[in-house]
């Protein structure tokens, strides 16, 4: 095979890190390579680069041996670089064929673009209708969007971004269906991600970052999931732990539960109800925007519905707002840190008051304490291990994995009764989720009920006790996770939607291999 | 009062050319919002428009230059809102309402020596046979060429937003300027051609009060109407068409105010020069009651700067 893109000595720095530290290697063509690494190692700025988003400080790439510096997107398309982003680069008012037309060159005319968009998807096992407006499609159905567009453009070498993050686990075999297909008509993929199991069963060889250097590359086909762990996180993590104990009372009891959306291409809830136990942790999983955000709002109290949709030991709190629920102890930890977990220009003491001056009796008389706030913030920092000068910093400055610790620690130190959580560990190191994850098991050891709900599979195979899959706003009887395979837990997810299969004995095959790496 | 003293054929002939300078400032604004900009100094624009074209026509005799003038005066004008909130990355509610007192304070200034002087008259165009059809002909076609420029103005702003490639592309910079970004599309430059024709566009409304509507200079003569044409974009929820519906009711209200003043009506005439925005209110109250914001069609970055991160 001979090297389609290679890639000498890039460095890349921002002021206070550097992103890329002479970074080095090559994909050949038709191959499958994996970029592996944690958040924040790099990988993200290093396919900016080669995509001509971001210039490198020092450094060459080669295209088919010629040099190769692109000075903008476009540049890096007419010469057979493809993307599909990891946050989907897609205008939800617009149409499929519009957005696929503004990722092209020479976009033919709407008609034959549309012709153009069905035939190459349904080839592809990816079946779009481009007249839909974007907004409407499910998170599976946008990535068709990007990939299509890609594919419309005949590239050498794709690169997906975090590709199955949002995908159910037959869209995973689909996707990996069609990389496989394109992989032998000679396209090079390169992948990133930070999923040992995916990288395993579908790439031919990797490359892995830790702090912006290559540390190793391999053949991930010969490595175990935990060597190559190893190698991404420098260190060897270990399992979170939990002491088993018995399920207590019932605490929280959700009934009937019906919600408006809360934005406008949001997903309503459809009569959700499920009950936890005192000291059992209940996982509910989904794919993005199938009515996550929405269970958190009527959960924490943001959206306030009839009485008796939520109790909290029997009373009914369906209509209380956040306050009197916090005070009744069920505390809630949504999703986006920054502007909703957390106000980002406030400090963190401030942060600290905004969710416990009633628990934590911050206030006096309508003043604040501010001794004893500033000792609630820095009880936090030191109790999950949070990396910040010191509390009077402000939210923003924190990096994400650390502000994560904090939101969350916030939440745990008030002791709740229920704690619900959204997404504890998106976007947050090995290390940092691994500690959350504790965190979790040890409240709900000590008694708590914990509603964790997350896309990330692994992590509530981990921590549940029961596991339960909200589908278009529609929730499935929880079932006892342990022992739950991920065909059984795909199907709860609402299966492949309705992808097609570019072809079923390869998607079988894959399969087997990515059923062998979880078993 | 005497309803029957009212003319209605004059009231509906005057209604189009009461209507063309807010089509006129709304139209651009509406390309400039769908952009994802949001530049309230409309009024600012139109007034340095209305001076700067009324003293060019004045000092060469044509109106055309006059327009021409008020036109590049307006998108200079702009510009300055554009440099200060695309490359400064100022607060462009704040930008946008400075502009428009410093508009207001500036042409007071350069229009000092033309106060009093009395404009040209621009001829009304007339067709042989389509224009002397009675009632249809003196309301829809014997106004000056204005009228008619700024109803093309219109339907080419449709068909480029809606059939072009450009058009779609100043959606999508509107629509989510970090995926445009992504895709290798020049937000900020796109969105200072927007600005600029928005404020072209302001210039030549504010002329054609100046130049063919009254014509001369005031002090503060637009009166209100860059408010107008801005109440009138959220009116249309940002679609040409409706724009120029609104265009000609709002128009509409402002020449049965006059008249009906004129015929002698009770009823304090504030009550319709409030009618406008009250509309408006109503319209942005009915059409959010949905609680979505694609049915009000708002450009999902209006008022949001964009700096390009990494």
């Amino acid at each position: 095979m001979t090297d389609l893109l290679s890639l000498q000595g890039l460095t890349k720095a921002y002021p206070g890190v550097v992103a890329n530290d002479d970074v080095s290697f090559t994909i050949a063509e038709g191959e499958i390579h994996a970029l592996l690494g944690e958040n924040g190692a790099g990988k993200s700025t290093l396919v900016k680069m080669i995509y001509g988003l971001v210039k490198p400080d020092s450094g060459a790439m080669q295209l088919f041996g010629a040099p190769y510096a692109p000075p903008e997107p476009r540049a890096a398309r007419t010469s057979g670089v493809a993307m599909v982003f990891q946050h989907f680069s897609l205008f939800e008012a617009l149409t499929v064929a519009e957005n696929v037309g503004l990722g092209m060159e020479d976009a033919p005319p709407m008609g034959q673009l549309s012709r153009e968009i069905r035939e190459v998807s349904h080839a592809y096992g990816l079946p779009l209708d481009p007249r839909r407006l974007v907004g409407d499609l499910s998170a599976g159905e946008r990535q068709r969007v990007e990939i299509v567009r890609c594919l419309l453009q005949d590239p050498k070498l794709l690169i997906m971004d975090e590709p199955t993050s949002v995908l159910t686990p037959q869209e995973v075999e689909i996707l990996f269906a069609t990389l496989n297909k394109l992989k032998a008509e000679g396209t090079s993929i390169l992948y990133i991600s930070h999923k040992l199991e995916e990288i395993r069963a579908l790439c031919d060889g990797a490359t892995v970052l830790r702090r912006g250097k290559v540390v190793g590359s391999c053949d991930p086909r010969e490595k175990s999931a935990a060597e190559l762990a190893e190698l991404m996180v420098g260190e060897a993590l270990t399992p979170p732990e939990r002491a088993p104990a018995a399920h207590g009372e019932v605490v929280l009891h959700v009934a009937g539960l019906t919600s408006e959306h809360v934005d406008a291409f949001g997903t309503k809830l459809q009569n959700v109800g499920f009950e936890i136990r005192a000291g059992e942790i209940l996982g509910i999983g989904g794919v993005a925007g199938n009515g996550q955000d929405e269970l958190l709002s009527a959960l924490s109290g943001e959206t306030i519905g009839p009485e008796e949709t939520v109790r909290i030991r029997g009373e009914a709190v369906g209509h209380l707002p956040p306050n009197a629920r916090r005070l009744r102890g069920m505390l809630t930890a949504p999703e986006e840190r920054l502007g909703h977990a957390a106000a980002p220009d406030m400090s963190l003491t401030e942060n600290g008051i905004l969710s416990g001056w009633q628990r934590q009796d911050l206030t006096r008389a309508g003043f604040l304490r501010r001794g004893a706030a500033r000792t609630f913030a820095e009880e936090i920092i030191e109790a999950f291990d949070v990396r910040t000068p010191g509390p009077h910093v402000a939210a923003r400055a924190l990096s994400g994995g650390n502000l994560q610790k904090f939101v969350i620690g916030r939440e745990i130190l008030q002791q709740p009764d229920i704690l619900v959580v959204n997404q504890p560990t998106w976007g947050v190191d090995a290390a940092a989720a691994a500690a959350i994850r504790q965190a979790l098991l040890d409240l709900a050891s000590k008694g708590a009920a914990v509603l964790v709900i997350s896309q990330d599979l692994d992590e509530l195979m981990e921590v549940s006790d029961n596991f339960a899959a909200l589908n278009a706003g529609h929730l499935s009887a929880p079932r006892p996770a342990r022992g739950l395979t991920m065909e059984q837990i795909g199907l709860m997810l609402g299966g492949a939607h309705d992808m097609d299969v570019a072809d079923p004995a390869e998607a079988h095959h894959i399969k087997e291999i990515y059923e062998e790496g979880h078993s | 009062m005497d309803i029957s003293s009212i003319n209605w054929i004059l009231l509906l002939a005057s209604l189009m050319v009461a209507a063309t300078p807010i089509l006129l400032a709304a139209i651009g604004e509406l390309v400039t919002e769908r952009a994802g900009v949001l530049n309230l100094g409309v009024e600012g624009m139109m007034i340095t428009g209305a001076i700067c074209g009324f003293a060019v026509s004045v000092e060469t005799g044509s109106a055309t230059l006059g327009f021409v003038a008020a036109a590049i005066a307006g998108a200079a004008f702009s510009l300055i809102f554009g440099l200060l909130t695309q490359f400064l990355l100022s607060n462009q509610v704040a930008t946008g309402l400075a502009l428009t007192l410093f508009g207001l304070g500036f042409s007071a200034l350069i229009g000092q020596g033309y106060i009093g002087i009395k404009g040209l008259s621009v001829p009304h165009i007339h067709i042989p046979v389509i224009s002397d059809i009675p009632v249809l002909g003196p309301i829809l076609f014997r106004h000056d060429l204005m009228v008619y420029v700024s109803i093309l103005l219109v339907a080419a702003t449709w068909a480029v937003l809606k059939y072009t490639r450009a058009g779609l592309i100043l959606r999508a910079v509107g629509e989510n300027h970090d995926a445009a970004h992504a895709l290798g599309y020049k937000v900020v430059r796109i969105r200072l051609m927007a600005i600029a024709f928005g404020g072209a566009c302001a210039g030549l409304g504010g002329a054609y009060l100046s130049i063919v509507r009254v014509p001369q200079w005031t002090e503060g003569m637009t009166a209100g109407a860059g408010w107008i044409a801005l109440a009138l974009v959220v009116f249309a929820s940002w679609k040409p068409w409706r724009v120029l519906i609104g265009a000609y009711l709002f128009g509409g209200l402002t020449v049965l105010q006059l008249n009906l003043q004129a015929a002698g009506l009770k009823v304090p005439v504030e009550y319709l020069s409030m009618s406008p925005y009250l509309i408006t209110i109503l319209v942005l109250v009915i059409m959010s009651s949905g609680r979505s914001r694609a049915a009000l069609n708002a450009p999902a970055e209006l008022g949001r700067s964009f700096h390009a991160s990494s």
